[in-house]
């Protein structure tokens, strides 16, 4: 359907359930991907099933000088970044009253420092060759709130407002920058989740289930694409309906 | 016109797509030659490329004009 053949995207977090998800689906495409991650061995694993166009790239992001270092390390690995996903993220849920300092500082540096530094990386790049795609994994939480989340809430809220404002200083140069806030995705992270818990949650969900990370995956590739080229400072909920924002 | 200066004028021609008489060395990029700040970063990226050289975000602040480029580039080929 869309053909992105020709570009090379970076992606965080893809050693997670989203985040292999999307770069798949940019492979499926015709993408070259560079796949990031703290752990190295589901990274080997999936771009062993990618096959050709695929490489290794892992970075710790809550170390800066790494996260600096790796739009670089991606642009001499694939030839250059023509499209950013930040999907990385982690969560250290605590009710606000108990949240200790290092539980929002190590979520807002990962989710929101981490994106800010890469998308810094790779906007020259993209400046000279007149094309780039941008596009930031937050949250449906990030703009209704969510209880226990106050970190990570904030660092997906902070993501769409920093997404607004590059996508505005560089839409006259063909670069767009976007978000996908998912809702509840069936993966790792909400496998977790009791049955009670699940039943809450599949309540309030007009769509009756969670939702498949290739369905993340595949707002994320259009967003990507050619055809998406007039939408920039957008945030795309993919959430089966709980929030209609 | 020194080699640098020719240099500069003929990366501001093409970038901001103005007549070569206007770039003059008092010109200022952003009043006179109608580059607005994206523009000013972008070429000062050219000027890095062009020239081998790194331009410190400080020092591309204080580059407002086409001889305050080519004042700064001459002085960090020296």
């Amino acid at each position: 359907m869309f053909d992105l053949s020709g570009k090379a995207a970076l992606v965080t977090g893809a050693s997670g359930g989203i985040g292999g998800a999307v770069a798949t689906a940019l492979h499926n495409a015709g993408a070259t991907v560079g796949l990031s991650g703290t752990r190295t061995g589901p990274l080997e694993e999936l771009a062993a099933t990618l096959g050709e166009r695929a490489h290794v790239l892992p970075c710790n992001l809550s170390d800066a000088d790494a996260v600096d270092a790796l739009p670089k390390q991606a642009a001499e690995a694939m030839g250059a970044v023509d499209i950013l996903v930040n999907n990385a993220g982690i969560t250290r849920d605590n009710l606000f009253m108990r949240m200790s300092d290092e539980d929002w500082q190590t979520v807002l540096d990962v989710n929101l420092t981490a994106s800010m530094r890469l998308m810094r990386g790779v906007m020259r790049g993209m400046m000279k060759a007149r094309w780039g795609r941008i596009i930031s994994v937050t949250s449906v939480v990030g703009v209704t709130g969510n209880p226990g989340q106050a970190n990570y809430a904030a660092s997906k809220a902070g993501m769409i407002g920093m997404t607004k404002s590059v996508a505005q200083e560089v839409a006259s140069r063909g670069v767009t920058a976007n978000c996908v806030a998912p809702g509840f995705i069936a993966t790792a992270m909400t496998d977790k989740l009791n049955d009670k818990q699940k039943e809450g949650i599949l309540g309030a969900i007009p769509a009756g289930r969670m939702g498949d990370a290739d369905e993340i995956a595949a707002a994320v590739m259009f967003l990507a694409s050619k055809e998406a080229s007039y939408i920039t400072g957008q945030t795309l909920h993919v959430n089966g309906g709980m929030a209609m924002i | 016109m020194s080699d640098v200066e020719e240099r500069v004028k003929k990366i501001v021609v093409e970038h901001l797509s103005v007549d070569e008489e206007k770039v003059t060395k008092t010109a200022s990029f952003i009043d006179d030659l109608g580059a607005d700040s994206l523009d000013t970063v972008e070429l000062v990226m050219a000027f890095e490329e062009e020239f081998g050289i790194e331009i410190p975000d400080d020092a591309a602040e204080t580059i407002q004009t086409v001889g305050d480029a080519v004042t700064f580039i001459s002085g960090a080929q020296s």
